[in-house]
């Protein structure tokens, strides 16, 4: 490699540095989804660059369905405080009132009120007309062929005829009132680049990621993490401490675990390249339908 | 620490360090291109169990390879697309080795797919083009690589699949690869490989196949590995397109921007367009600290040692070295919209960090992807491609796309449905209309008082002659140079100072590097027309010999030259005549761009003489009579 050339980390970062500063320039009101997962912590370490030594100029955005992780929504304020971030949490406060969640309503119903309908309504509230999502081509089928400046109509809909071709790094920004644009930085990342830049960058990620004794329970082949008093007893009486870590993070009774001995980014990495289950299998969400994630888009989920 | 856990810090230390290989992969289905991708994402160990369980399920029911894995599988995404069977967007795939990272655009192959696959190809260093042994060269490789060409990749490797079909004959390889060779000649793709392989065994693809030992090359896995892309960049010419304005208090004044091209140095002297205001860079600023220098395709923030006013969309550059500064253009245009063309709508371009708005004056023709025959049309419709001037309303910092993709490109945004119809890719040569407003008269003339001492009386009356351009326009073998070699003899004998132009004299200097093709032609004719000026300006007759077979070229010359001194003499032979003349020209089918045959030949309509070189028109007293009349030689 000559002098003049960056590396593939290098150049996935200069790439999604200028699309993020890219949308900061043209979008009156743009807002950065902030999931707490390893990617977003990417995106927001990205975000920190594309601005320095100025502040992120846009707000970032978690959608908190209330089934999260404990320690994920400890590492999102700390760290959200740590950073003088402008965060805003949103969630459905109806659908929470009325008690929706995994266990009394399946996953379909919960991930559909309290993730989707409330990402809806959160992006309509501030009238956001751009939002960042930390997705990436490499995670799923459908996502292969998304842009990186995806289009949704009026009512946040994906549609999958209607995506404006996308050349060069040349991003099409221009929106009707009420139309927005969903931005994804790192759509060329894939899961290991995640975790390189995470290990070079030295970015804090929520320990979860990190294998410890945790009290599992096994359903329908996933092993789900018993969080708080919510699961239901039968099922939470079977717990069983069990050395694991997660792959992905969500909703803690829709995330499956991994049994693993990976405690540290490197043996995470070995494990990964070791270990063959691609990572949205551990998201029981996924299992509800063939074609499900192109499905949950469509409806105006990521 | 276990030895294991040194093991895996070494990998990803030596990880960290690969470099990034875009690719884009051409072909159709029938061709195995996804079997191909498919193979190589698989025996990278990439793929993941459990997809390849997916998969298995997922080939039972709607299979198209038997009772093997179908790789293809593995990679249609969208549900619809799936049941068609066939991939109708561009698909990104990503897969690495221990010494590179690869991103793979994968395009569909169909005609009705061009802008799938140009879009692939925007990103794309390098280019697979698939080829079924069993069918060779035919339209759709032609197309692609047409496509390539455009979209300036510089590297293409012709994989040969489907080699087991053909008994893995070498014969059948080197017979495919001489026919592409020829084709591959008239297009601008510096480095074409060849690569004989089959997809759905496995040779050549990540392991050699030893069932093609005569063939010495390497697997497509180790050549994708090792060729050397990073010198494709451009590094020569500064270009740092301001992308956003960082002020985040008083004391700091940062430009950011992704180089589009060129080193930025801290320290050195640069120019902002199009203020034209200089200033030294004072630092290059990133999260990660302050650099020395910074070069594509770096984001970073400069700041500068002066209060220089700068915004988005501005372009600082070095002052030796400028971009083409302008509002009018010529650019090879992709129609992308299924809607047509509708040629009197003000598009919103996007270029370089600026917006602002575009109208197409002209479509100068259509190229046809499978045949590259040129043919007029009054817009275009999806997936067409042609040679378009357009005016913007605000001028544009910009590079030929040939030079520099990053400045070169463009997009065009319709202003009602906000939808990119078009995109774009500027052509090295100024536009009809650019010309007279950026070499106007009176700039000429303040550029002659500020530095001559001699007067244009000065100089009529030294050579009693006025400075005039002679122009013999005509077909290859219309008897162009014969003719103006014996009018320049003439003109001599009679005391003129004349200075004789013609194709080959220039052609083997100041226009050393161009081709015949009609973005070249173009140019080389534009520096025949700026000699000419300056010869004129001087007084000086001169005699230029050249085909200049387009009209609108020939209106550019009258713009560099002038009207008053231009004179065209117009050679009218027939092609049958000129063939007869000039054979060799005539019957080489590898000649390309020859006017009147593969390119367009405006008869012109302004010639001051018309000669009929078949009967007799050859003699110059004509010519001479018409400068005596007009006082140009001799004025006395």
């Amino acid at each position: 490699m000559n002098k003049y050339t960056l590396t593939h980390l290098r150049e996935l970062e200069a790439e999604a540095i200028h699309i993020i500063r890219e949308v900061a320039a043209e979008f009156e009101n743009p807002v950065m989804l902030y999931s707490i997962g390893k990617d977003s912590s990417v995106m927001v370490r990205l975000a920190e660059k594309a601005f320095y030594p100025g502040k992120v100029p846009f707000p970032l955005m978690h959608i908190d369905s209330k089934w999260k992780f404990k320690e994920m929504v400890e590492f999102r304020d700390n760290y959200a405080k740590e950073k003088g971030w402008d965060l805003i949490v949103h969630y459905n406060k109806e659908g929470f009132e009325s008690g929706v969640g995994p266990f009394t309503h399946g996953s379909k119903v919960h991930t559909d009120v309290m993730k989707t309908q409330a990402l809806l309504a959160g992006l309509s509230k501030y009238k956001f007309d751009a939002a960042f999502g930390g997705a990436r081509r490499d995670e799923e089928k459908s996502r292969a062929k998304e842009r990186i400046f995806s289009f949704r109509d009026k009512f946040h809909q994906w549609d999958p005829k209607n995506q404006r071709p996308e050349l060069w790094n040349i991003y099409n920004a221009k929106v009707h009132k009420g139309e927005s644009i969903r931005v994804f930085p790192i759509s060329n990342w894939t899961e290991l680049d995640i975790w390189q830049y995470i290990r070079l960058e030295n970015i804090p990620i929520v320990p979860l990621y990190y294998a410890k004794e945790r009290p599992i329970v096994e359903v329908d082949g996933n092993l789900i993490m018993v969080d708080d008093d919510r699961m239901p007893k039968e099922i939470a009486e079977k717990a069983k401490m069990r050395k694991v870590r997660f792959r992905t993070l969500g909703c803690y009774p829709l995330t499956g675990a991994i049994d693993s001995e990976a405690d540290t980014i490197e043996k995470i990495v070995e494990e990964m390249m070791t270990v063959t289950v691609s990572e949205r299998t551990t998201r029981v969400i996924d299992f509800d339908q063939e074609g499900s994630m192109e499905q949950k888009k469509r409806e105006g989920y990521f | 620490m276990t030895k294991q856990l040194i093991d895996i810090k070494t990998f990803l230390d030596q990880d960290e360090k690969k470099d990034l290989l875009r690719l884009l992969t051409a072909g159709s289905v029938d061709d195995g291109k996804s079997t191909l991708i498919g193979r190589l994402l698989f025996d990278s160990k990439r793929l993941y169990e459990d997809q390849l369980a997916a998969l298995q399920r997922d080939s039972k029911r709607m299979g198209h390879a038997g009772e093997e894995i179908d790789y293809a599988l593995l990679l249609d995404g969208l549900k619809a697309e799936r049941e068609q069977g066939i991939t109708i967007d561009v698909a990104y795939r990503y897969f690495a080795t221990n010494k590179r990272k690869f991103i793979i655009a994968d395009t569909p192959g169909h005609e009705q797919y061009t802008r799938n696959m140009v879009t692939g190809a925007s990103t794309a260093n390098l280019a697979i083009i698939l080829i079924d042994a069993t069918k060779g060269v035919i339209t759709q490789t032609r197309r692609h690589t047409f496509l390539v060409s455009l979209l300036g990749i510089k590297h293409v490797v012709l994989a040969v699949n489907k080699m087991d079909l053909v008994d893995f004959d070498q014969k059948v390889f080197d017979d495919i690869c001489e026919d592409y060779k020829n084709f591959v000649a008239q297009l601008d793709i510096p480095d074409v490989n060849y690569i004989p392989l089959s997809a759905l065994k496995g040779d050549n693809v990540v392991d050699r196949s030893d069932r093609m030992d005569w063939y010495k090359g390497k697997g497509m896995l180790e050549f994708l590995e090792s060729v050397h892309v990073s010198s494709d960049r451009n590094f020569d010419d500064l270009r740092y397109p301001v992308q956003y304005v960082l002020r985040p208090d008083r004391d700091f004044r940062g430009f950011s921007a992704r180089i589009a091209s060129g080193i930025v140095r801290k320290g050195e002297e640069v120019m902002v367009l199009p203020s034209k205001k200089k200033s030294t860079i004072k630092s290059i600023t990133t999260y990660d600290g302050e650099l020395d220098e910074a070069f594509p395709p770096q984001a970073v923030t400069i700041t500068l040692n002066d209060e220089v006013d700068v915004s988005r969309g501005d372009m600082i550059v070095y002052p030796d070295n400028l971009p083409r500064i302008g509002r009018h253009f010529e650019a090879m245009l992709v129609w992308m919209d299924e809607k047509p063309m509708d040629p009197s709508v003000q598009f919103f371009i996007k270029h370089a960090n600026n917006n602002t708005k575009a109208r197409i004056d002209q479509i100068k023709y259509k190229t046809d992807v499978n045949t590259l025959q040129k043919s007029e049309v009054d817009f275009f419709e999806l997936n067409e491609i042609g040679r378009v001037v357009l005016t913007t309303n605000k001028p544009l910092f910009f590079d030929p796309y040939k030079r520099n993709k990053n400045t070169g490109a463009f997009v065009l945004i319709h202003p009602v449905t906000n939808n990119t119809v078009a995109v774009g890719m500027i052509i090295d040569k100024l536009s009809p209309d650019d010309l007279p407003s950026k070499i106007s008269d009176s700039h000429r003339e303040l550029i002659r008082k500020g530095k001559g001492l001699i007067s244009n009386q000065e100089y009529q009356k030294h050579y009693n002659q006025k400075g005039a351009t002679i122009w013999v326009t005509g077909l290859h073998g219309s008897g162009k140079n014969e003719f103006a070699f014996s009018l320049e003899k003439q003109l001599f004998d009679m005391g003129a100072t004349v200075v004789l132009l013609d194709g080959s004299s220039v052609r083997s200097g100041l226009s050393k590097e161009l081709d015949y093709s009609p973005t070249d032609r173009a140019e080389h004719l534009r520096r025949v027309a700026e000699v000419c000026r300056l010869l004129n300006d001087q007084g000086i007759i001169t005699i230029c010999s050249f085909i200049s077979p387009d009209q609108a070229i020939r209106n550019q010359l009258i713009d560099i030259i002038g009207e008053e001194r231009f004179h065209l003499v117009y050679m009218n032979a027939s092609l049958d005549y000129c063939k007869q003349n000039k054979p060799e020209m005539y019957n080489d089918e590898s000649i390309q761009y020859v006017p009147g045959v593969d390119i367009a030949f405006d008869e012109p309509k302004n010639a001051a003489i018309t000669l009929d070189p078949a009967n007799n028109g050859k003699n110059p007293e004509q010519v001479i009579e018409y400068l005596r009349k007009k006082s140009i030689f001799p004025i006395h």
